[in-house]
């Protein structure tokens, strides 16, 4: 069985056992079969929203909420990440403060971003923003400190001034370890867009799971969170294919 | 400066802090078209001495002079190969070749003409388009020799380069060295621990002394351009050079 057939066929298999539990709960009356939706009747609210256009937006906000907020965060810790990476002593500088500030979970400050930007977008993306900032910065500063000094060497042995060393040696030989710093902070992203769209937003899907549990319907609950599996597969795709074609002297051997 | 030595080393010295001292004064010319091996046991300062003249390091005291200037950091003018290849692994062995003509905003044309006729010098014209990944080690360091002499220095600096292929490359790859040079005539500063590897290479062997490294004795080696490694004369050579690096390899034990 090829691995593509091995992948559709656990799909399959997830989803059957999902629907054996929820009818088979419903046959044996073990809790309210509200509680434990089948997959018909999450599809039936799929069908509805996607009907009316809702589920399209709310998944649209969500996107374009996390794509501003990474995108931000993003250029932020590549820009910080070289310059801190090359140079020792901002590094030394700030590290001490980045160790201190990064355990903190994201979340703890979540209501100052709201406190401070309000309920409308501008808190939201902040706040992705904020959280998906430190995890890239300390990754991509890292996998800067880690350019090995033989290929700087090797460039500037070559005639490379200080400018082509960080564009033609360091962002290059970086390059894995920045890829890999975006794709944490895409999943981190994801992660915790749920949590600011539960507090005061009017769109988005972690809105309508929470409009799911407001209107008592675990149904839409769950939906809401498979949009969201879903939303995420799709982003980790999207950086795969571009991770293969920027790191295709990796693979090559 | 014509007629001068091409590189002059004069007392250079170099301290690591604590580590106490690495080299002590080494004075050494090398001349214009002349292949100079450094030999000596592990940890004597060849290396040290090469990444001085390099430009990667600065010596504690004394100064490195490259036709008549003074070295003061790494430059087109010298080029390095490195025992671990340091090739780019996300150019193809055309990017990394063309590597320094590109600094220099040669035109397209004239790199391509560049890096066809160094990639035809070491024989590696049908992997152009390979990255280093895909190639053996002998094949690095071709690629390496290539991009070095590409970049056209006045100086190349080897730093013990085949000191990680197995013998068999090892000794290939000292025949094409020994052929680039006699089409080239480059200057060149090699470090090698191989007695036998510098007989074969060079003009002059100079044999250093264990840590802190001074000049222990130069061998001017007097041998056809083409070598034979098991001639008389040629073991004659390898026999004396040996007795006095033994001699340096005995004190560092003791």
């Amino acid at each position: 069985m090829s691995a593509a057939a091995t992948r559709a066929a656990a799909m399959v298999g997830a989803l059957v056992l999902w629907a054996a539990i929820a009818h088979g709960n419903r046959w044996l009356g073990v809790v309210n079969p509200v509680l434990l939706p089948t997959p018909i009747e999450v599809g039936a609210v799929a069908e509805r929203l996607i009907r009316s256009g809702e589920l399209a937006q709310h998944f649209l906000t969500s996107l374009g909420r996390i794509a501003q907020g990474f995108g931000l965060a993003a250029l932020a810790a590549l820009g910080l990440g070289l310059l801190v990476g090359i140079c020792v002593p901002l590094r030394l500088m700030t590290e001490p403060v980045i160790e201190f500030v990064r355990p903190i979970p994201p979340l703890a400050f979540l209501p100052m971003f709201l406190v401070w930007f309000g309920l409308g977008e501008a808190s939201k993306i902040a706040f992705i923003g904020y959280t998906t900032f430190f995890p890239m910065f300390v990754a991509i500063a890292a996998s800067v400190l880690r350019v090995d000094v033989v290929l700087l060497r090797a460039a500037a042995s070559l005639g490379a001034s200080r400018a082509d060393l960080v564009r033609r040696v360091m962002l290059p030989a970086a390059l894995p370890g920045i890829v890999v710093a975006l794709r944490v902070g895409v999943g981190l992203a994801l992660f915790v867009i749920v949590g600011a769209e539960f507090m005061g937003a009017d769109a988005g899907l972690g809105h309508l799971i929470m409009e799911g549990r407001t209107f008592f319907d675990p149904a839409q609950i769950v939906m809401g969170a498979l949009v969201l599996g879903l939303l995420g597969s799709l982003l980790n795709t999207l950086l795969l294919t571009v991770e293969r074609r920027l790191l295709r002297w990796r693979a090559a051997s | 400066m014509t007629g001068g030595p091409k590189i002059q080393i004069q007392r250079v010295a170099k301290s690591f802090g604590a580590a106490g001292r690495a080299l002590a004064e080494v004075d050494l010319d090398v001349a214009e078209r002349e292949l100079v091996c450094i030999l000596g046991p592990s940890g004597c300062g060849k290396s040290t001495l090469l990444n001085i003249v390099a430009g990667f390091l600065t010596p504690t005291t004394g100064t490195v002079r490259v036709d008549g200037r003074a070295v003061t950091g790494p430059a087109p003018e010298r080029g390095v190969v490195f025992q671990e290849y340091a090739l780019f692994p996300w150019l193809t062995v055309t990017g990394n070749v063309e590597f320094g003509p590109l600094l220099q905003s040669r035109p397209a044309a004239e790199r391509k003409r560049t890096v066809d006729r160094y990639l035809d010098l070491v024989g590696l014209r049908a992997h152009a388009d390979k990255f280093p990944a895909q190639l053996s080690g002998g094949m690095k360091q071709r690629v390496a020799i290539a991009r070095a002499l590409a970049n056209e220095p006045a100086v190349i600096l080897m730093d013990e380069p085949f000191g990680a292929l197995d013998a068999q490359t090892r000794e290939t790859l000292q025949d094409e060295l020994s052929r680039i040079q006699r089409v080239e005539h480059k200057t060149i500063l090699f470090v090698t621990h191989s007695i036998r590897e510098a007989v074969y290479l060079a003009d002059r062997v100079v044999v250093m002394t264990s840590a802190p490294g001074r000049i222990k004795q130069v061998f001017p080696i007097k041998l056809p351009e083409v070598r034979d490694r098991f001639a008389p004369e040629f073991t004659q050579y390898e026999s004396d050079i040996t007795r006095v690096v033994k001699e340096e390899v005995a004190k560092v034990r003791e």
